[in-house]
């Protein structure tokens, strides 16, 4: 098993070598000449007006949370999915009542606005 | 070994003879560590001229789609295009905006790309040529999915620009609203095969493709892969009208070659993996497994153009309501209804029946239900403006 | 055979301490948050290294794709407020520094003195299949109440972060 993850270490040396590698061929290859108009950011066009920062949008906070919890969830259906062959009734029974008190958690939020994004 | 047999196996043969060739005057370790480097290059090479090829193949599909001829200038049928685009690419110069953060900027793209390129470590290729059989390919895969997330926030945010940031954010967003529901419909796949390693499930997948057992829960599946990957009608966030080009508005040069080239790897490699879970993976009869593989990915691939081009694109808020309110109850019904039918003991063509007439009673009824809830909704906010209109009007 | 494992093990536990070093001394809140990142898939290596190759899956997709995006996505709505937090350290330091010494010091002592129960086992190979029949069996209460804690987790977000 640890064979197979050696092989993925070299793998994620190699895979983030490659960016760094194409940027450095590309700086071999390209003009740099960078001027303060071309250094300024973008904003089609125009001068940039105020901070650069986004009006305080709780909701996007709210999906990372209810994504969160539901991720724990899925990360608990993996091992019950890969036994089911060999788990007796109950287990769906089991499964059931796990994912019906999650779902009870979702339609709380979906009642409460939570899911809205306005 | 037969001719036909000698093709398919092929990549394999050439393998352990070079292994053994090593194998004569180096250590264990170091031949190990030799052909564990050469399937990574090899894996690197592919996914590239893959990427390569796509960025063709989706330029010309693009044109004929809207009655045009699409690149034939680079070489004959413009197959040359996407060298061009890689030349151009590498030759612009790399404008970093003054105030931007130039650790972050740097790193977005190496994350953005890398993540996507592991993917391929436990894509069965073909009989016997899966890089790496991993126990928990599937977790491992979306584990990979999950990190794009980070790629995407950190490249708004370094970028120190407004519309960047807001990109990244939405794009983020939408990420994290269609993993879920791509993970519960990979583990009804899971749940059938017994396991998740790719190989098995491929396996699994002797009699009967999943797709024909279950082919509510593949559109599920397909679905959250086109937005997984910022595709088809969920490309809001880096429409062009909309936030210029979202969270890569300042990458230029090959930094931003690298998004583009990261979101073409992430595009066969979905297209790899419904493949596996779906299709069957490299079966098929007579030609060699290898050519079964690369024909249906690309099939799959060609699927996810057509919609990208055939559809308009979706209202960010109807995106994520519609991953979050309708896909997760709809991909968790689904994966009870399988462990239901499962359980129920039936032989293996009894069950394959029964999970394809469930499936598919589920998925006409939830659409059928989200058809209505959405009418109602809408009935009662026309309701909610004549009711305002009415009380404004009076009290004029 | 080539001592692999003991150098795979010093290489991630320096990425592990020094990314979290990092967390704690960088100035930009953003680049803090990144290097909890690297500790986090540090960590996922350290599991590989034990053999529990589902933890590691589970360490990368919650933790770095769940926790951390909400970590981030704290910080990018936080607008440019928290950009500079002032001085890394106060008038204090040298104090905190010894009892610092001192902590360590008594950890070490009690990680090398006490005999740990430890247990010569080989991974099963369908561990994961043991993993799921357990899940629902012996420990299937505290499975039930891992839920009912996740819903309480949601309830109580949701109640504090909605907009008034």
């Amino acid at each position: 098993m640890l064979q197979n993850y050696l092989f993925i270490g070299l793998f994620v040396a190699v895979a983030v070598l490659f960016p760094f590698l194409a940027v450095g061929v590309a700086w071999l290859l390209r003009p740099k000449k960078p001027t303060p108009m071309k250094q300024s950011t973008y904003e089609c066009g125009l001068e940039t007006v105020g901070e650069t920062w986004v009006r305080y949008k709780v909701q996007f906070y709210i999906y990372a949370l209810v994504f969160v919890l539901f991720d724990i969830e899925t990360v608990f259906l993996f091992p019950w999915a890969v036994a089911y062959h060999q788990l007796p009734l109950f287990a769906l029974v089991e499964m059931f009542l796990f994912i019906g008190i999650l779902l009870a958690g979702l339609a709380y939020a979906w009642r409460k606005g939570a899911l809205r994004w306005f | 070994m037969g001719i036909l047999e000698t093709l398919d196996q092929l990549l394999n043969i050439l393998g352990n003879a070079l292994a053994r060739w090593l194998a004569t005057f180096l250590p264990a370790w170091a031949v190990t560590a030799i052909m564990d480097f050469l399937v990574i290059v090899l894996v690197v090479a592919v996914a590239l001229v893959i990427v390569l090829f796509l960025i063709w193949m989706e330029r010309k599909a693009v044109a004929r789609f809207q009655d045009r001829l699409g690149p034939n200038r680079a070489g004959p049928y413009g197959i040359l295009q996407s060298i061009a685009d890689a030349v151009k690419m590498l030759t612009k110069e790399d404008v970093i905006p003054a105030k931007a953060d130039k650790g972050a900027f740097n790193w977005a793209p190496a994350i953005m790309v890398a993540p996507a390129l592991l993917v391929y470590a436990v894509i069965p290729f073909g009989r016997g040529m899966v890089p790496q059989d991993l126990n928990i390919a599937i977790l491992y895969v979306l584990a990979m999915a999950s990190m794009t997330t980070i790629a995407v926030l950190t490249a708004g945010w370094s970028s120190n620009n407004k519309y960047a940031l807001l990109g990244g954010l939405r794009i983020g967003a939408q990420l994290l609203a269609y993993e879920i529901p791509m993970a519960l419909s990979m583990l009804a796949v899971v749940l059938l095969a017994g396991s998740m390693s790719t190989v098995r499930i491929v396996e699994a997948q002797a009699r009967l493709p999943f797709i024909l057992m279950l082919p509510g829960v593949f559109l599920v599946h397909f679905i959250c892969a086109a937005a997984e990957s910022n595709r088809g009608p969920f490309d809001l966030p880096e429409a062009e009208s909309e936030l210029v080009a979202g969270f890569f508005t300042e990458y230029s040069g090959m930094k931003f070659g690298l998004f583009f080239v990261a979101e073409y790897i992430n595009l066969f490699a979905i297209s790899a993996i419904i493949t596996t879970l779906w299709l069957g993976g490299w079966q098929g009869p007579l030609l060699p497994s290898w050519f079964w593989f690369f024909a249906k990915s690309f099939a799959v691939i060609f699927v996810f153009m057509w919609v990208r081009f055939t559809l308009p694109r979706f209202r960010i808020d109807h995106l994520l309501s519609f991953a979050w309110k309708f896909l997760l109850p709809l991909a968790l019904t689904n994966l009870f209804v399988v462990g239901l039918v499962v359980k129920l003991g039936l032989g293996f063509w009894p069950q394959a029946a029964a999970l394809l007439v469930t499936n598919v009673a589920v998925t006409v009824g939830a659409l059928y239900l989200g058809g209505w809830a959405l009418r109602r909704a809408q009935q009662r906010a026309v309701e909610e403006r004549m009711a305002q209109w009415r009380a404004w009007q009076q009290s004029r | 055979m080539f001592p692999i494992v003991p150098i795979v093990f010093a290489v991630l536990s320096v990425i592990v301490l020094g990314a979290a070093v990092m967390v704690v001394t960088n100035r930009n809140l953003f680049h803090s948050a990144l290097y909890l990142i690297l500790t986090f898939l540090g960590m996922a290596g350290l599991y590989v290294l034990l053999e529990a190759e589902f933890l590691a899956g589970v360490q990368v997709l919650i933790y770095v794709g769940a926790i951390a995006v909400l970590i981030l996505f704290a910080i990018m709505l936080s607008g440019r407020y928290l950009q500079d937090p002032g001085r890394q350290l106060n008038q204090q330091w040298p104090l905190a520094a010894i009892f610092a010494v001192l902590f360590f010091g008594v950890l070490a002592f009690v990680l090398l003195q006490v005999r740990w129960a430890t247990v010569q086992a080989e991974v099963p190979g369908n561990y994961l299949t043991r993993l799921g029949q357990d899940l629902m069996g012996p420990y299937v209460l505290p499975f039930e109440v891992a839920s009912v804690l996740l819903l309480v987790a949601m309830v109580g977000a949701i109640l504090i972060a909605r907009e008034r």
